[in-house]
């Protein structure tokens, strides 16, 4: 059975990532907003788009809350209703759902989703205070818990369990790197070599900085309606197919595994179920790379092979450019960039260049499913949707 | 609604860390343990929990070396922080105080230990548990 489309997604849009000095969030979501809607010219935005749900993870960059209607203002959209949606890492995957249900409900015909964070302002211990406050206060930032330091207790763990080396990890970087270069919207588009991973200065042992992604300035959006309406509007469109959200303990200490992200594995399965999609039919996958050991977890989580052997799937070459699989060809969060609530939807926006055949040089050939695996946190709220050429 | 005294909350626990307890919260009716403390069991949902005080010896599950730190944790750096397993079948996250970093292993005990409040004035206002290397 080919599974109904949920809602379309008829236009995308990405600011520049990287170090965009001088820049307010509200500046860089207009910069995504403003491509999103030069690719659509049959949609008037200020009269025709209802609705936006926009997904930030913090105030305290900007010193600035309330930010949903600044970038409705700033992008054009007014009087629409802009709502603001925080999950973390996993913001604006959550706000992609929230304007899906839109969608589905009928309440609205065109709504936006995207995301945005400004981070670069601030001096790196101050934005590892920020980030580190997604993670549980009393008990994990009252101990010296970091997000990098969350993410290598798994780390550990993989490699404590499974035999995961460092030079897996550092693996994924370097594949992220190369397909990065590729990217012109991507924050570092320079190759690195696994030597100078290796070499690069622990950030949380066993994770150095070239496992880490980048502190990042950026904002991306999608342009989503209802299936009937989609094709009357343009040729290039992405059905939305599957999505799955889930949430485990809050605190890493209480799960049952820190070799697998169990959210995301109940969100994958959700997403799967619901598109009646197996891991073998994905051509191209985004997955949330926050930190190597991310990647070889979500290969796991996801099925894409079997629970351990992540570290020798990255390795086999299946997941870069010119493999059966290729994963984040955007050059993930790793050397695209990490601006926390611009994620979500930025990986979608990869895929739907993907699934439209307009990514250039980083093109996946004939690629017609598309799965994206967003992360909140340590992996409290996991995000997964899976998405097909239309 | 529970009737526990004190009630189980963070900031109890943290006074009794004060008197140098370790506490967790035991569910009275299917004994799950949970540190932090909470009122409703994150296992069988119910909301009758008493206080359990645990042990001072433990063992490491998994750590990390922290080198790049957060603003308050910045003249410690770097620490080694991890998940500690309590023989009476609950874990903790904690920071582990040791002189040599390079011989913490996955599996070693680990014992308990407790520093001061600190004396900045602002909230908030707990000591710390934290794990050493047995003597």
């Amino acid at each position: 059975m080919r599974a109904k489309p949920l809602a379309t997604i008829v236009s995308a849009g990405v600011s520049k990532f990287g170090r965009r000095e001088g820049l307010y969030a509200r500046e860089l979501f207009t910069e995504a907003a403003l491509e999103a809607f030069h690719r659509l010219e049959n949609v008037d935005p200020g009269k025709d788009i209802k609705a936006a749900f926009i997904g930030q993870m913090s105030e305290a960059y900007e010193h600035q809350s309330h930010t949903a209607p600044i970038a409705a203002n700033w992008a054009g959209l007014l009087p629409a209703a802009a709502t603001r949606v925080e999950d973390a890492c996993a913001s604006s995957g959550a706000a992609l759902r929230c304007g899906i249900m839109a969608i589905m409900s009928g309440f609205y015909d065109i709504v936006m989703v995207g995301g945005v964070e400004k981070m670069t302002n601030q001096p790196t211990p101050e934005v590892t205070t920020i980030l580190a406050s997604a993670a549980d206060f009393p008990f994990e930032q009252w101990n010296g818990m970091t997000f990098p330091g969350l993410f290598a207790l798994m780390a550990t763990s993989h490699m404590h369990e499974y035999g995961t080396t460092e030079e897996q990890l550092a693996k994924v970087a370097v594949k992220n790197h190369k397909h990065g270069v590729l990217n012109p919207k991507a924050h570092m588009q320079r190759e690195i070599t696994l030597d100078e991973v290796m070499k690069s200065r622990p950030v949380c042992w066993p994770l150095k900085l070239y496992d880490c992604s980048l502190i990042t300035d950026g904002a991306s959006c999608l342009i989503l309606t209802k299936p009937k309406l989609a094709k009357k509007l343009t040729d290039n469109r992405v059905q939305i197919i599957g999505t799955g959200q889930a949430q485990d303990t809050f605190l890493l200490h209480e799960r049952d595994s820190f070799t697998s992200v169990k959210a995301a594995k109940s969100a994958a399965q959700e997403a799967y179920k619901m598109s009646d999609i197996k891991p073998k039919d994905i051509n191209v996958a985004e997955v949330h790379d926050c930190f190597t050991i991310a990647e070889i977890i979500a290969y796991e989580d996801l099925g894409f092979c079997r629970p351990g052997q992540g570290g020798k799937f990255v390795e086999s070459g299946t997941t870069a450019l010119g493999g059966s699989l290729p994963v984040n060809t955007s050059g993930g969060l790793k050397s695209k960039g990490h601006p926390v609530g611009a994620t979500g939807t930025a990986q979608i926006y990869e895929l739907y260049l993907q699934l439209t055949g307009q990514a250039e040089r980083r093109q996946v050939p004939d690629a017609e499913i598309g799965l994206a695996h967003n992360l909140g946190g340590s992996g409290a709220t996991a995000v997964v949707h899976i998405l097909r050429s239309d | 609604m529970s009737e526990l005294h004190p009630p189980p909350t963070i900031e109890e626990f943290y006074k009794f860390c004060s008197l140098r307890k370790l506490m967790a919260v035991r569910c009275m009716k299917c004994r799950h343990l949970m540190v932090p403390p909470r009122t409703i069991c994150s296992q069988c949902h119910s909301s009758r929990v008493e206080w359990a005080q645990l042990g001072s010896k433990g063992k490491l599950v998994t750590y990390t070396i922290v080198h790049v730190a957060p603003t308050l944790f910045n003249h410690m750096a770097p620490y080694a922080v991890g998940i500690v397993e309590m023989p009476e079948e609950v874990r903790l996250p904690s920071i582990i105080r040791t002189s040599r970093l390079e011989s913490l292993k996955i599996g070693m005990e680990l014992e308990l230990d407790f520093s001061p409040r600190p004396q900045d004035p602002s909230w908030p206002q707990w000591p710390r548990y934290f794990f050493k290397e047995t003597a």
